[in-house]
Formats: structure tokens, C-alpha cells, sequence
């Protein structure tokens, strides 16, 4: 099939963005029970093709200072510091309430939707603290959009969910909307199973369709920055590959933060990993390097299965 | 193992036996609660028989029985509805979104949120008395013999307003916003807590305001849950006639509010709209409750069944209304 294929030989996989630059149109057409690659594995060489960090030089997207987040008296995060390279894919691995969504949601201030909620240090996004009393969170959102675990379409059309996020900024022209709504569903490779039937419920599509309709409904809003919150953790391999595919192609326009608890996924799309445990940042690395040659034993221990 | 399953079929006959048992118990429930309900229709409906036609539909009371209509409490009652429907709903359910949507739980909402449920448990003779001292004689503010009046000069028309309110529709109205406002709130509240957190999630997420997240996904969602409430509550309304005994409906009255006696005389005169708030009145339950007292045998067997049948007609309306919104905006939603 046009699908990449990802136990390649050497010299293709030194070139990972020729490789995945397929046009989107055939990954669509694929149908999802052929597009699953089931010899993907963590460490079995050529799938590290992914994880080069190819932007050494990138600026630098999101930069974490001394954040610590309590809920209440508890305290959730401890003196996280970080940084995210520009169009790139950072993953956050650890074990489950080892706080890397609490995390990834301090990123677009979800958070302070939660009563009872604090939190210290700076987080800012192109040198712009987030989290400064002048920062209108509206506004932040939409500059750093969010995929949930659970897919959440709106109970209306495929075209008002992904209208949905420029309706709301005031864009009413229906060839503009018509226009935003097929480049969503072009870069989310939704738009050749749904061109036919826009007008239908979105809550009839299947769950893998649901979830590239959310990212499509977050590129809507045109963000520089995505956050994904297990994106794949309820999908089949078939959709969840697919998913994958996405991330990869859309890191070359977005940069993008992922919470996984898969960590041949983590390896498979992100460039740069950091292993949260117990609310502290334990160790923070490019993905292979990371998953490679841990520097911290807490890392090995958990990389290696022996906890978590 | 053998002594194990003797053991666990031991009982087994007494167990099915037991879940007979309770199946028929609440077989025999429905069936009381059918019975009652068909007894209750078939001595009303045998008694109204050829009493209820176009002619008592349109005629005022009279001392005849044969010639006594419900026009003036047909017309008070759906006055008063509508009319407490235009207070209660935007109140009521304002006041579940800012408790479900805007608050932070604290000790101050915990506070209200029981008042509430204590409010909705307050008898209506209670909501009649504070009606009376607040609506019709406003703390006896304006003493005197004569009721103030306060003209407001409009394009057309000139409004009168009686200060107190006195005995008018509007007293009426609003004392039975009072008494379902609690029902309204708790219900909304209700289907507003219904609605998936992660559909507000993912639409703030996306970049939308409170109000963008309220009007887009909340509401729609919520709404015909929040119908059936509303309209649970004013079918409840429609038939309380303890509070409007206390603010004064009238006994006997032969004029319909403002006037009007269909869509023709709102056309020739709009201004009859206006007055209809300040207008005395009476009211279904009001007009039944006093055929009751009548001497005449027609009036306490015939007119009487008569006017339960109209007001249980006027009653199944609105809740196959209710039936109708609820289906309608479940489709609209593409759920």
C-alpha cells in the first residue's frame, strides 16, 4: 500500500520527512483494517527514524520555569522545568497520576477550570508568560488547541464541528467557513471518508473518524501549538496507526505535546520524551537518546517495564 | 462439589417464588394507581357529558346552570400561564446556569442549593400569603383609600399601573412564578448537570467564552430536558388554587383580562394587550372551587365536571406540548 513502511531499510530512514511527506490523500484512501503496521516495536532500529529531532536549531515553543500546580492542599506538579522546541513532538510518559496530564493541561490553562486549583513558576509560549493576569485565556486556547482522550464531538453536523472554532472568533462567510472546514479535514486525513456527507451527525462516524474530527475541529482554529491527552488509548491498532501518521505529518506546521501511556508510541511519533514520575520531571531527552541510554535509573526502571 | 450444589439449589424455588412475589406487588401498584385514575375520568367525564360544548366555552357564569360558561377563567388561566411563564423561565433558568455553570461550589451556593430544595417544599397557601404582602398590597406602602396609580405614556397608548397591584393578574402571576421558581431551578439544574463535562471541555478548549460554551453546546443540549421541567411546573400552576384564593382572584367576574376574546381584538386594538396584567380575573380551579359552594344541584354535579373536564383538557395540552419539545429538540440535536 502507499502507506510508509516502517521497517525500511537504512539509508531511507535517514531521511524521515521525505519519507513521510506522502501526499494525505493516499493515507485517506487506505482503508483502516489495511493500515495497520503490526511489526512496529520500541527498539527495533528503524522505527527511531521518527524520533530525530531534524531541527536542532528550532526556537524554542514553550518554556517551563519552576512550575509546581496544587489541587487544593495537594500538590501535584514539583518544580517541573522544561522546554519545547518548535515544531516538534514532545511525549510525556509515566505512570498513571504521575501528573503529565496535569501537566500537558497547565499548558492551555484547562486547569483553571477545576475549582480549588494553583499554580506557580512561568510557563510561557513565544516569550509570553501564560499564565501573566493579562493574558486573556480565550484567546490562549485558541493559540494552543487540545485533543482529548476521549473523543468529544459535537452532537451536530461533521461542518459545524469544525466550523465551531471559527464561528466563535466571528468568521461567518460560508465559502470562507467551507474552506477552512476541507483544509481541517485534508490535514486530519478525514476529509475523503466525510466529503460526502458533511451534513451528517458527527456522532456517527467511528471512534478512529471521531478523533481525527477532533484534531480537524483544532486545526480549525489555525494553533501554533497542540496538546493531545491520549489521543489513541481507546482507538483499534488499525486507527491508532493512523492517528500516528497524522501527528508525524502535522508536526512539520505544528508543534505538538503528547500524553501517552504507550511508550513504542512515544517512540514511534515524538522527537523528544519526558518521564514524569510522581509529579516530578525525573529526566527530559531526545527520544531516542531517552529511551536508549536512560541517564536516570527511575527512567530504565520504568522504560524497561520493571514499574509502571 | 455435589454437596456444594445441593447446597445453592437448596433454596432456589423459595428465591423465584420471592421474585414472584414482588414482580406482582408492583404489577398490583400500576394497576391501583390505573384504576383510581379511571374511576376519577369516568365519573367526570359521564357527569360533564353534553354540559361541555362550544356554548359553555364562550359564555360567561350565569345564575342558570344550563346558560353558566368558563369563558372568563379559561381565558384568566391561560393569561395567568402564559404570564408566569415569562417570569419564571428566564429566572429559573438563569439562576440554574449561574448555580451549574458560573459558581464555584462554596459555602454560600451550598446555602442556596438547600433553600431550594426546602422552597420546593413549601405549601402554596404559604406562597398565597407572601404574594398578598408583597404584590397586592406591596407592604402597604401606598396608603389611602384610593390605589395610586402610575401612567407611563407609550407611543400608542397610555399604561396605567395600580400601585399596589391589588387584585389584578399580574399579582396572580407573579405569586405563582414565587411557587414554581424552586421546581423550575432544581429541574434545569438538573438537566444542565446531565450534559457531559467533556463537551464543555472540548468547546473552551477550543477557544470559546462561558456564553459561546453556554449558548452553543450547554443549552442545546440541556434544553429539552429544561422544557419538560418548565412545563411540568406550570401544568402544576395552571391547577393551584389555594395562593390565587389568598391574592384575590375574582368569585365572579363576567369580563375577560383586557378585553380580549380572541386574536381579532388584539388586532383592532393593541392596546388591550397592555392592560391585560392590571386586569382583574379569575381562573379555572378559582371558578370550579366557587361552582362547588353553589346551591343549585346542576352547578355542583354538572357545571363542575364540566369545568374539570375543560381544565384537564387544557392540562393534557400543555403536557403533550411538552411530550412534542422534548422529541422535537432530542432530533435536533444530532446526537
Amino acid at each position: 500500500m502507499n502507506q510508509p513502511s516502517h521497517n525500511s531499510t537504512k539509508p531511507e530512514s535517514d531521511s524521515p520527512g521525505l519519507k513521510q511527506s506522502a501526499p494525505l490523500e493516499e493515507t485517506a484512501n487506505n482503508d483502516e483494517s489495511t493500515n495497520a503496521s503490526p511489526k512496529r516495536s520500541l527498539v527495533s532500529g528503524s522505527n527511531f527514524d521518527r524520533s530525530k529531532p531534524d531541527n536542532k536549531n528550532a526556537s524554542t515553543m514553550i518554556d517551563v520555569r519552576d512550575v509546581n500546580f496544587y489541587y487544593g492542599d495537594v500538590q501535584a506538579l514539583f518544580n517541573v522545568n522544561l522546554t519545547v522546541p518548535e515544531k516538534s513532538v514532545m511525549a510525556l510518559i509515566g505512570p498513571s497520576g504521575c501528573g503529565k496530564s496535569t501537566f500537558l493541561r497547565t499548558l492551555n490553562r484547562m486547569n483553571d477550570i477545576i475549582d480549588g486549583t494553583r499554580v506557580e513558576g512561568t510557563i510561557k509560549l513565544e516569550n509570553q508568560n501564560i499564565y501573566d493576569p493579562t493574558i486573556d485565556v480565550v484567546a490562549l486556547r485558541s493559540r494552543v488547541g487540545m485533543v482529548f482522550q476521549k473523543s468529544t464531538p459535537f452532537p451536530k453536523s461533521i461542518f459545524d464541528n469544525i466550523a465551531f472554532g471559527p464561528r466563535l472568533s466571528g468568521t461567518t462567510s460560508k465559502s470562507k467557513l467551507t474552506e477552512i472546514v476541507e483544509r481541517s479535514l485534508q490535514q486530519a486525513a478525514l476529509w475523503d471518508e466525510v466529503k460526502d456527507r458533511l451534513s451528517d451527525s458527527a456522532m456517527a462516524l467511528s471512534g478512529g473518524q471521531q478523533q481525527r474530527l477532533c484534531i480537524a475541529r483544532t486545526l480549525a482554529t489555525n494553533p501554533e501549538v497542540i496538546l493531545m491527552d491520549e489521543p489513541a488509548s481507546a482507538l483499534d491498532p488499525a486507527s491508532t496507526a493512523r492517528i500516528e501518521d497524522l501527528i508525524f505529518e502535522l508536526r512539520k506546521q505544528y508543534t505538538i505535546v503528547i500524553v501517552t501511556h504507550n511508550m513504542q508510541q512515544a517512540a514511534r511519533v515524538s522527537q523528544y520524551t519526558a518521564f514524569f514520575y510522581q509529579g516530578r520531571l525525573i529526566e527530559v531527552g531526545p527520544t531516542k537518546e531517552l529511551f536508549t541510554n536512560p541517564t536516570e535509573k527511575q527512567t530504565e526502571d520504568y522504560i524497561t517495564g520493571r514499574f509502571g | 462439589m455435589s454437596n456444594n450444589r445441593g447446597e445453592f439449589n437448596s433454596k432456589i424455588n423459595s428465591r423465584h417464588r420471592t421474585s414472584k412475589l414482588f414482580e406482582l406487588f408492583c404489577l398490583s401498584a400500576v394497576l391501583l394507581a390505573l384504576v383510581v385514575l379511571c374511576v376519577l375520568l369516568f365519573s367526570v367525564i359521564s357527569k360533564a357529558w353534553g354540559w361541555v360544548d362550544v356554548d359553555f366555552l364562550t359564555s360567561h357564569h350565569s345564575r342558570k346552570p344550563e346558560d353558566a360558561g368558563i369563558k372568563a377563567a379559561l381565558w384568566g388561566s391561560l393569561w395567568l400561564i402564559l404570564l408566569t411563564g415569562l417570569f419564571s423561565i428566564p429566572i429559573g433558568v438563569g439562576a440554574a446556569l449561574y448555580l451549574e455553570e458560573y459558581s464555584r461550589k462554596n459555602r454560600l451556593t451550598t446555602f442556596i442549593q438547600v433553600n431550594l430544595s426546602n422552597l420546593a417544599g413549601v405549601p402554596s397557601i404559604v406562597y398565597g400569603i407572601l404574594g398578598l404582602t408583597v404584590f397586592a398590597r406591596m407592604f402597604d406602602m401606598f396608603p389611602g383609600e384610593q390605589q395610586s396609580v402610575m401612567t407611563i405614556s407609550l407611543l400608542i397608548t397610555d399604561l396605567s399601573i395600580p400601585l399596589p397591584f391589588g387584585p389584578t393578574l399580574i399579582t396572580g402571576a407573579m405569586t405563582l412564578s414565587l411557587l414554581i421558581l424552586p421546581v423550575v431551578i432544581i429541574s434545569s439544574q438538573e438537566s444542565l448537570r446531565s450534559v457531559p463535562p467533556s463537551l464543555r471541555h472540548a468547546s473552551l478548549a477550543l477557544g470559546a467564552t462561558e456564553w459561546q460554551t453556554i449558548r452553543s453546546q450547554v443549552l442545546p443540549a440541556a434544553l429539552p430536558g429544561i422544557a419538560t421541567g418548565v412545563i411540568l411546573s406550570l401544568s402544576r400552576a395552571i391547577g393551584e388554587t389555594a395562593p390565587l384564593l389568598m391574592v384575590g382572584a375574582a368569585s365572579f367576574i363576567t369580563a375577560t383580562p383586557g378585553g380580549i376574546d380572541g386574536m381579532g381584538d388584539i388586532l383592532t386594538n393593541p392596546g388591550s394587550l397592555l392592560e391585560v396584567p392590571f386586569s382583574k380575573y379569575t381562573c379555572m380551579p378559582m371558578q370550579i372551587y366557587n361552582w362547588v359552594k353553589f346551591a343549585k344541584v346542576e352547578f355542583q354535579e354538572y357545571v363542575t365536571s364540566a369545568g374539570i373536564v375543560v381544565l384537564l383538557g387544557v392540562l393534557l395540552l400543555m403536557n403533550a406540548t411538552a411530550v412534542y419539545i422534548r422529541m422535537r429538540f432530542q432530533n435536533k440535536i444530532q446526537w
